[in-house]
């Protein structure tokens, strides 16, 4: 019997279908390169050190970003000291204390996946009606700012903590406990320091969305014309992505091309973490 | 600082394997008596009664699925964490029952030592592999001291005294099961529980590990479950045939010995003709 | 026949086994991590506070049938108009926009990665996908407002050419930030079909692409599916895009070349002018917020229904 060679209708098919899918592939990728070298082109004018060190103003020559990287990082900075506590201590919970059968503990789980998915400008009006006004009135403040966002990134850290902390192998804690250890000593002692380099990529990859978040700040007031950087926790405060909107509203062109160097300073700043994580993550990532 | 392990009375070396004929003298270390282990109210193994002496090596054998290892993780208390499980009847540990409402599981486990089937080392030196177990307990002394004499004992101090700070991850299968030995003798137990330690390995590894067994059992109880008979002939004073029993209806497979006596009788003489059937090797 | 050892001295003095401690430690340490948990119990319920008590004013003051179904939105206006059918409008609009872009090339990208792609290069272009869903939404909306409006005014063929401000360039470059999630979760779902389906395809002469349309994309369906549903939940619920490249005047419009505002981009709006605790104009922020959030709840328990669905059939 003779092979038949592949029939014509499959070659023109296949091969529409295979160009189909690289175009899907392309979309993305050249969408992403038109996006970088139009951003950095735009903003080339005026990447130069003074965009990090002068402060707004409403002349476009003098203006820098200087008091929204500094809020960048204060508010983050307190997001992280905030977020990742209570992130890894949930996830210590759901993964070595809780028993799935229990209602509570489902209703928990199902709440972390639900609000992985809330909209941000949804964060925003819990923080505003929770920290800024009512219950804490703390006003626009960097806690009010961290406290927010801390709750928007709380479930990537959590599920990213839980992942790490599965990936240990349960005979290292059936080691552990048939030597006599507490659970607790286990997870202390032999769990968490083996999940650490897991927990911490997820942790600077929440960071990361932290840092590009806009929509939930601008309800908490970070929009005002701050020409200060912030001096403690009730300092009121503006961001990098905040103060990037602040510039693109404003008529004039020279603000647009400002607006496009503060965000290629985002885009390094966000290429940085990232690439800090990946490295952590291929360093000290263990095969078990 | 006195060394309760270098105290502890030693049988005399060159004593035969096959000669804890007759019922011991002392009182047994642990004692079962009609223990039932269910999950989820299921049976899987009842009707247990055993004995195990110090310084005897006891095996326990059998097919698969019989409940042995269920059993050897009665011992320690190792059952309690699998959420369904249920354990009635006595096991006393020098006369005091171990599940009794008051005990802590967590307290036998301090008293009972455990190796596994797979080597587990942890993710850490070997000095702070064998360490873990001494520092969690709170244990006093010199902490130098207690990791090489535990080394010492599992026939591995000279093989890695010159590098403790390494990861216990570059040693080979069989140091890694020598290494666990030693981390389970560091918290000083009296009692060794073994589930197939030598399953995993290559058969010079094994034999390594077996004349270890016979050297330990000169000062620990030890009770092994293993697949490999000539291993429970080779090794052990006493053995436990185990098998499994289909329930009527024949839904539940319920394991319970058959025949528990030195291992000289169980294996040339034994009186259960299931028994005959697989040390002979007619049944698998 | 045997000799009887001596089991010699008797053996070390009886152990006791020390009194269960209550270990109080362990337990202060259980209660406390269960907190950590249950912040996110709080968090839910924070929300659903913060938007009840003022949407249920609201109400009081504004009927729902108005509300919902009124084609006039102009709440700062005396006398003020609440009928939010031209936010609901917008968004509508702009995420078919998102989907016409996100639902396709997100579902080519995942069948290529799954199917077609060698491990090395799956490998490179995988990371390449997840830079596209990292950058922030500002600096998408930049790029929608200053780079892609100006190319469709230039190439648009028929009708009017798109206002400054419009929903089609937000929605499209919106579609390709929200590219990466279809991709990836379909990708997952595909992942998770046995191989051995596949074999038996391709014993029986299938060539690959029938193999990954008629085996592969209908078993892994509702996991694909859930990333649709997903993608849409991401497009009604994104803010920054809309408020900078779409446009801040309300617009009961299908067309996609006009200028809108979406539910979203009007809570923004609203929440950067300063309005008195109280007022209705401030309660319109947590009305509308809470017809977002409806909306999105709604489709997340679904797609979480969808991708356990599947996660059941193959783990």
């Amino acid at each position: 019997m003779r092979i038949a060679p592949t029939s014509q209708r499959e070659r023109v098919l296949g091969g529409l279908f295979r160009a189909a899918l690289f175009v899907s592939l392309a979309v993305g990728i050249l969408t992403l390169i038109w996006l970088i070298f139009s951003v950095v082109k735009e903003g080339w004018p005026r990447l130069n050190l003074d965009v990090l060190f002068h402060f707004p103003s409403s002349n476009p020559e003098l203006a820098g970003a200087q008091s929204a990287i500094m809020g960048t990082i204060w508010v983050v900075g307190m997001t992280a000291v905030i977020t990742i506590p209570i992130g890894v201590g949930a996830a210590i919970y759901l993964e070595e204390y809780a028993d799935r059968d229990r209602w509570w503990n489902r209703l928990i789980e199902l709440n972390i996946q639900n609000l992985a998915a809330v909209p941000s400008i949804v964060y925003g009006i819990l923080g505003l009606a929770f920290f800024v006004r009512g219950f804490l009135g703390l006003g626009q403040t960097v806690l009010a700012a961290a406290l927010t966002l801390s709750l928007l990134v709380l479930p990537i850290v959590i599920i990213s903590s839980r992942e790490a902390i599965r990936a240990v192998p349960d005979s290292i804690r059936q080691g552990a406990l048939a030597l006599g250890a507490t659970q607790w000593q286990t997870i202390w002692r032999q769990v968490l320091p083996a999940s650490i380099p897991g927990m911490a990529t997820g942790s600077i990859l929440a960071l990361s969305r932290a840092i590009g978040e806009a929509a939930p700040l601008v309800l908490l007031g970070g929009l005002t014309f701050i020409t200060f950087n912030p001096e403690g926790l009730d300092s009121a405060f503006t961001v990098l992505p905040i103060q990037i909107f602040n510039w693109i509203s404003r008529p004039q062109q020279e603000f647009h091309v400002l607006a496009a160097a503060a965000i290629v300073v985002l885009l390094v700043l966000l290429v940085a973490m990232n690439g800090i994580a990946i490295f952590l993550r291929n360093k000290y990532q263990r095969k078990w | 600082m006195t060394d309760p392990v270098a105290q502890r009375p030693v049988v005399a070396p060159n004593t035969p394997p096959e000669s804890a004929d007759a019922p011991a003298c002392a009182e047994p270390v642990f004692r079962l008596r009609d223990v039932v282990v269910s999950y989820a109210d299921v049976p899987a193994v009842k009707d247990i009664d055993l004995d195990v002496q110090a310084n005897h090596i006891t095996a326990l054998i059998g097919p698969s699925g019989c409940g042995k290892s269920t059993v050897l993780r009665c011992l320690n208390r190792m059952n309690d964490l699998v959420l369904d499980a249920s354990v009635r009847g006595q096991v006393l540990y020098h006369g005091q029952d171990i599940y009794a409402s008051h005990v802590d599981p967590v307290e036998v486990r301090k008293l009972v030592g455990m190796v596994f089937q797979k080597p587990n080392p942890f993710p850490k030196s070997i000095y702070d592999n064998i360490a873990f177990g001494p520092r969690v307990l709170g244990m006093k002394g010199n902490m130098d001291e207690i990791v090489e004499r535990a080394l010492r004992r599992a026939a591995l101090w000279d093989e890695v005294k010159d590098r403790l700070k390494q990861s216990a991850y570059g040693m080979s299968g069989g140091q890694q099961q020598r290494l666990c030995i030693a981390r389970a003798l560091a918290t000083d137990p009296d009692v060794i529980l073994m589930d197939e330690p030598c399953s995993a390995l290559d058969p010079i590894s094994t034999a390594r590990i077996e004349d270890l067994l016979l050297e330990l059992r000169r000062s620990y109880a030890i009770v092994i479950v293993t697949h490999n008979m000539q291993q429970a002939a080779r090794v052990s004073d006493r053995t436990a045939f185990f098998t499994v029993d289909l329930d009527e209806g024949e839904r539940h497979r319920t394991g319970r010995i058959v025949e528990f006596d030195s291992t000289e009788r169980i294996f040339q003489n034994p009186a259960d003709p299931r028994t005959e059937a697989y040390v002979t090797g007619k049944v698998g | 026949m045997s000799t009887t050892v001596t089991p010699a001295s008797p053996s070390r003095p009886a152990r006791r086994l020390g009194e269960a401690r209550p270990r109080y430690g362990e337990r202060i340490v259980k209660a406390l991590l269960f907190l950590c948990a249950a912040v996110s119990v709080a968090t839910t319920a924070g929300i659903v506070v913060a938007l009840a008590g003022p949407t249920i004013e609201f109400l009081g003051e504004v009927p729902l049938k108005d509300f919902l179904f009124g084609t006039e939105w102009r709440p700062l206006f005396s006398p003020p108009d609440f009928g939010v059918m031209p936010l609901v409008s917008a968004t509508i609009v702009v995420t078919a926009c998102a989907l016409v872009v996100c639902i396709p090339f997100g579902l080519g990208a995942a069948i290529y990665l799954s199917e077609y792609a060698r491990p090395g290069v799956r490998k490179a272009l995988k990371p390449v996908l997840e830079v596209l869903a990292g950058i922030p939404t500002v600096v998408y909306g930049f790029f929608a407002l200053t780079f892609l409006t100006p190319v469709l005014q230039d190439i648009w063929l028929f009708g009017d050419p798109p206002s400054v401000f419009n929903a089609l360039a937000a929605g499209l470059v919106m579609g390709v930030m929200i590219l990466p999630t279809v991709a990836s979760l379909s990708e997952d779902a595909m992942a998770a079909v046995p191989q051995g389906l596949r074999q038996g395809a391709y014993a029986l002469g299938a060539s690959k692409r029938i193999v990954a349309t008629k085996i592969v994309v209908p078993a892994a369906l509702s996991g694909i599916v859930a990333s649709f549903v997903l993608a849409i939940s991401r497009a009604v619920g994104e803010t920054m895009i809309v408020l900078i490249a779409a446009g801040g005047t309300p617009n009961l419009s299908l067309n996609p070349a006009e200028a809108m505002q979406t539910m979203t981009a009007f809570i923004a709006a609203a929440g950067l002018g300063d309005q008195s605790t109280g007022s209705t104009g401030y309660q319109t922020i947590f009305a509308v917020g809470a017809l977002l959030f409806i909306a999105t709840f709604v489709m997340n328990i679904f797609s979480i229904r969808l991708v356990r669905k599947y996660r059941e059939v193959y783990e």
